[in-house]
């Protein structure tokens, strides 16, 4: 192995790995139990496993159809159309969550009228944090579906329709089972991402024990007062994250 | 040895009226031993307008120093100061968030109290809720934000309606006392608690309703020059300005209370 590459390859290697290994040799171990039993704890785990759960379900309905239109049709303008809908993908969360505000708030664009008209304040809420949740996530579901859509062969979809499936059948009964790992992984990703989401959350949702605050909105408070609490927060999510990628291994590990 | 340098940077900067330690160097310095450099003070987010301010008029008076200004949250300031950061003056939004750093001994001499502040309620414009008084927090039909009790305006807001007999019912608890007034700018809750400060800061983005302190004394800003200050004479230099007559003169504008207020 040249130099060059190697010595790089090794820098990196710590870079990725240390601060994790830090967070194991300085977590609270002794404690850890009886930390991880604290109410407010299993209430924060247990609105970051719902919120991503159905911030996945979100991304999957509507981000599935999406990445079948970019990647199977001929739609004018697909191409902006697909810059445009990963613009959340390296947009600051935090200008997300903003965004959201100025759309979805009492006095956003479409929420000033959904509060005068029906009553409903969508900010502080649940499903506040779902909706910050899927716009942050979305975008990793429809690139990972749509790069198995590409790399999908066409010819079955065409010999189902010659057999006389419509589009939709074909969809539903040849091309989604196809593409059912890349869905899949998009899913896992897409959860991931949906279960560490801080910035855009705390912008849009608030945070509010129970209600909107979620695993990452906890370690951050934690750190005010208790940094024991947050690092023992912190191995939580560091765990979910570990089962994610063991749930990836097949993809990205190379193991096939 | 640190007062007389002390007393050398106030008289340097005429404002050796203030000095707290008047000692026989008093009478010493000229212009031209002024402190020179860079002086880096870690302030609370709270101090923004009137810090950055006064930074201007010191270095006005001491050509050669520089103040750099790094605000942000007392707790995160307090942990940086902790961790050796290179700073020389750290000034926090609580006498609880300087207590870790009392108690590594990283401070050069006591810590003085160089302002108070008390809370208050901010309303959007036009006041949408017609919130009246402390009472309307405990109403359930109106969005409320406060700051999480985890953080010192938190930690002051429980007191203060405890005191008033305020049951609150607050729709989210806030990482800090910004992110509360910035939900009241924007319009998504009809009442945060704040400081004043925070409403003098905002102008006329926001108005004010007065929330009764109920006997609870209001937060004390303590200010500290650091053991380990890279620029001693610098530090001393920014942190005379403040207790100096323009300092509480700026501090005051600002919506902070004297340092000696009682509640």
């Amino acid at each position: 192995m040249p130099l060059l590459l190697s010595v790089p390859a090794a820098v990196a290697v710590a870079f990725l790995l240390l601060p994790l290994l830090a967070l194991l040799v300085r977590a609270p171990w002794r404690s850890l139990p009886g930390l991880l039993a604290d109410p407010l704890v299993v209430e924060a785990l247990r609105l970051s496993l719902l919120t991503a759960t159905l911030a996945t379900g979100v991304c999957l309905l509507l981000g599935v159809p999406l990445a079948w239109v970019l990647a199977r049709t001929e739609l004018p303008g697909r191409r902006l159309l697909r810059a445009l809908v990963t613009v959340p993908l390296v947009l600051p969360p935090v200008v997300g969550g903003v965004a959201l505000l100025l759309l979805l708030g009492r006095r956003g664009l479409l929420g000033g009228p959904l509060l005068d008209t029906f009553g409903v304040s969508l900010p502080f809420t649940t499903t506040a944090v779902v909706l910050a949740e899927a716009f942050v996530a979305m975008p990793f579901l429809v690139v990972s579906v749509e790069g198995a859509l590409r790399t999908a062969d066409r010819r079955f979809e065409d010999a189902a329709a010659t057999l006389g499936a419509d589009r939709l059948t074909a969809f539903r009964r040849v091309t989604l089972p196809m593409v059912a790992p890349g869905v899949a992984a998009g899913a896992v990703l897409c959860f991931a991402r949906a279960l560490g989401e801080f910035g855009a959350t705390i912008t849009f949702a608030g945070s509010f024990p129970g209600v909107t605050r979620t695993m990452p909105l906890a370690v951050y408070l934690a750190l005010e007062t208790d940094p024991e609490a947050a690092v023992a927060l912190s191995l939580v999510l560091l765990g979910v994250s570990v089962l994610v990628l063991l749930a990836l291994r097949r993809r990205w590990t190379g193991a096939v | 040895m640190r007062a007389v340098l002390a007393a050398v940077a106030l008289t340097a900067t005429g404002l050796a009226g203030c000095a707290t330690d008047p000692g026989p160097a008093t009478t010493a310095a000229t212009g031209n031993d002024g402190p020179t450099g860079t002086v880096v003070v870690l302030a609370a987010a709270s101090l923004t307008e009137p810090f950055t301010r006064l930074a201007s008029e010191v270095e006005a008076t001491n050509p050669g120093l520089t103040v750099v200004l790094s605000f942000a949250g007392s707790s995160a300031l307090a942990q940086q100061a902790l961790a050796g950061a290179p700073a020389d003056v750290l000034v926090t939004a609580s006498e609880a968030t300087m207590e870790p750093v009392l108690a590594a001994d990283v401070v050069a001499g006591e810590p003085v109290v160089v302002a108070t502040n008390e809370l208050t309620i901010a309303v959007p414009p036009g006041n949408p809720g017609h919130v009246r008084g402390a009472g309307d927090l405990a109403d359930g039909d109106l969005a409320v934000a406060l700051c999480a009790p985890q953080v010192p305006c938190g930690a002051l807001a429980r007191d203060v309606l405890a005191a008033d007999g305020v049951a609150a019912a607050p729709d989210t608890l806030e990482q800090d006392v910004k992110a509360v007034l910035a939900k009241v700018r924007l319009g998504e809750v009809d009442a945060g608690v704040v400081y004043r400060s925070d409403v003098v800061a905002a102008g006329d983005a926001v108005e004010h309703v007065d929330l009764p302190a109920g006997g609870v004394a209001p937060t004390r800003y303590p200010m500290a020059v650091l053991a380990g200050a890279p620029n001693p004479d610098g530090a001393e230099a920014f942190a005379g300005a403040v207790r100096s007559m323009q300092g509480r003169e700026a501090l005051s504008a600002a919506g902070f209370g004297p340092a000696d207020a009682v509640p």
